[in-house]
């Protein structure tokens, strides 16, 4: 596979809020029993139509409360969200997300699940049973529509899931390292299959991960965090020729971009490391 | 495997059960026979089978079976009713729960069979007395797996439901309720062992009903090859009951 000149690796500029998803300055704080710990400071970040931009940083540098933020789930929370416009304080119909762990209903068929959105919508039976089977075929999943999760592999059960979200058609599709719990080879090709839907549906993607493989196959744009307090530290342009494929990987371009978000990481993740650890010191 | 194979296969499970408790009968009729067993205690099993034709005739076996079947359907229906009912709102009001937990979990394990009396005062000597005796016997036990197993529901998938913007009612409907009901049907068989071991005990105590009452005619008789043989159609009620029960978890938690 050919890709474009191996590019100079550069830090992008916060773009300014034009973007569909516009996160403004969000900050949240939790009490613990040792004080108050801020998950998320000062964050902000706007994502464009059709763009796949991605959240990584170390542990516990905040990246789910984000994620959690954005969906609607989480409130309290200084600063503001907004989806086209329109501020998200709850669970949105914009706002499609994808979690982390398993979260297909063991006790619906795949197409049972894929039609789970539009059931709840009010949608006729026949109608909702066809276009579930639309998302369906795009995640490719065609055959296995009437058995049920305990019948297919972890991989094949985050794609009902993210059928599932998919067939609710959200402006901001939002993933929480789906593809976590699945070994290399899988999580590649289902990187694939995911760069397959975002050029057929131009679907605006925020996913936060850990993997800087992951986010450099998929992104238009990484958005690196630091360990806790989470602050952007760095949003670094993604600019690998599309369609792409885990081809991709193999390239010198791919690399080095590797290379350059795990420079960025790599600090904050010994700092993340060093903290738990002296905090383990301490629990002795 | 060949489907003979497959076949012997499945099969062999009741095979070996059903050939265990033809030997256990055996056994019991030997020691019997060699007077290791006293005969005018525990009747031989051969003579409790040479029953069966009399019992049935005589004592209008089928009538009795269809009450005390009904009775248990009755119960059954309230436990699943009320049961599912009290325990769903337990669970949903916590304060509800917080301030009657503790009394359910002892009334699982008190013998309100001992209530019988009281029953008898509200209801008077009649089916209804038998019934809700069953019920309340049962009732705890359904109340509690309800709670369990719908604060057992994993977060993910009420997040899911959060993120879809369920109603409460959706969100009970669509993810709790069948996400927990592995769990209800497990507190279910159990309130419905309690309720059928009460309505046949208060048959018997009240001498009012069915196979109850029956068994209680023939102990007094002292005729107790029938007494044994009344007690293996209580067996059946429990096993028609159990088989029932089963096939509707099977069909409404069908995961394969």
């Amino acid at each position: 596979m050919s890709v474009a000149p191996m590019p100079s690796p550069r830090a992008a500029p916060i773009p300014k809020p034009d973007g569909i998803l516009v996160v403004d300055d969000i900050v949240k704080r939790f009490p613990t029993p040792d004080g108050v710990i801020t998950a998320v400071d000062h964050v902000s970040f706007a994502v464009r139509p059709g763009e796949f931009l991605s959240v990584i940083g170390p542990s516990g540098c905040g990246k789910s409360t984000l994620f959690n933020i954005i969906g609607g789930l989480v409130t309290g929370f200084d600063g503001s969200v907004t989806v086209a416009g329109e501020r998200i304080d709850g669970p949105h119909a914009s706002v499609g997300m994808v979690f982390q762990e398993e979260s297909t209903f063991p006790w619906r068929t795949v197409i049972e699940n894929v039609a789970f959105p539009l059931e709840i919508a009010g949608m006729p039976k026949t109608q909702r049973l066809e276009k579930a089977m639309h998302f369906i075929a795009l995640v490719g999943l065609n055959g296995f529509e009437n058995r049920h999760p305990v019948e297919l592999s972890g991989g094949m059960r985050q794609r009902v899931s993210l059928a599932r979200t998919l067939a609710s058609e959200p402006k901001i599709l939002l993933m929480d390292e789906p593809f976590a719990a699945l070994d290399e080879q899988t999580r590649l090709l289902l990187g694939d299959k995911v760069l397959q839907i975002q050029q057929t549906l131009k679907q605006t993607t925020l996913l936060i991960t850990h993997n800087i493989t992951e986010a450099v196959q998929l992104s238009d744009r990484i958005l690196v965090m630091t360990y806790r307090p989470g602050r952007t530290k760095r949003v670094v342009e993604i600019d690998l020729p599309r369609p792409r494929s885990s081809e991709i990987v193999g390239s010198d371009a791919f690399g080095h971009y590797v290379a350059q978000v795990w420079a960025d990481l790599r600090e904050e993740a010994t700092r993340g490391l060093d903290e738990a650890e002296s905090r383990a010191r301490e629990k002795k | 495997m060949t489907s003979l194979a497959l076949s012997r296969v499945r099969f062999l499970p009741f095979a070996l059960g059903l050939g265990t408790f033809l030997a256990a009968a055996l056994i019991v009729e030997i020691l019997i026979r060699a007077g290791l067993i006293n005969r005018f205690i525990v009747p031989m099993p051969s003579q409790i089978v040479a029953s069966f034709e009399r019992v049935i005739v005589e004592e209008h076996m089928f009538e009795r079976f269809v009450m005390t079947f009904k009775e248990c359907l009755a119960a059954a229906a309230l436990l699943a009713i009320f049961g599912i009912s009290i325990g769903a709102a337990m669970h949903r009001f916590e304060l509800l729960r917080r301030a009657t937990e503790t009394w359910v979990a002892a009334m699982a394990s008190a013998p309100t069979v001992l209530m019988y009396p009281l029953f008898l005062v509200i209801f008077g000597r009649s089916a209804t007395t038998i019934v809700m005796m069953g019920f309340v016997a049962g009732l705890p036990a359904v109340i509690l797996k309800t709670i369990e197993g719908l604060s057992s529901t994993r977060r993910v998938l009420l997040n899911v439901g959060r993120s879809f913007k369920l109603t409460p009612l959706q969100m009970f409907l669509k993810i709790q309720l069948p996400s927990a009901l592995p769990t209800i049907f497990t507190g279910f068989k159990l309130g419905l062992i309690f309720a059928l071991i009460n309505v046949v005990g208060v048959e018997f105590l009240i001498n009012f009903g069915g196979l109850g009452q029956l068994i209680n005619d023939l102990a007094e008789r002292y005729d107790l090859p029938g007494t044994y043989a009344a007690i293996c159609f209580v067996i059946l009620v429990s096993v028609i009951f159990f088989i029932v029960i089963e096939w509707i978890e099977r069909w409404l938690t069908r995961t394969d």
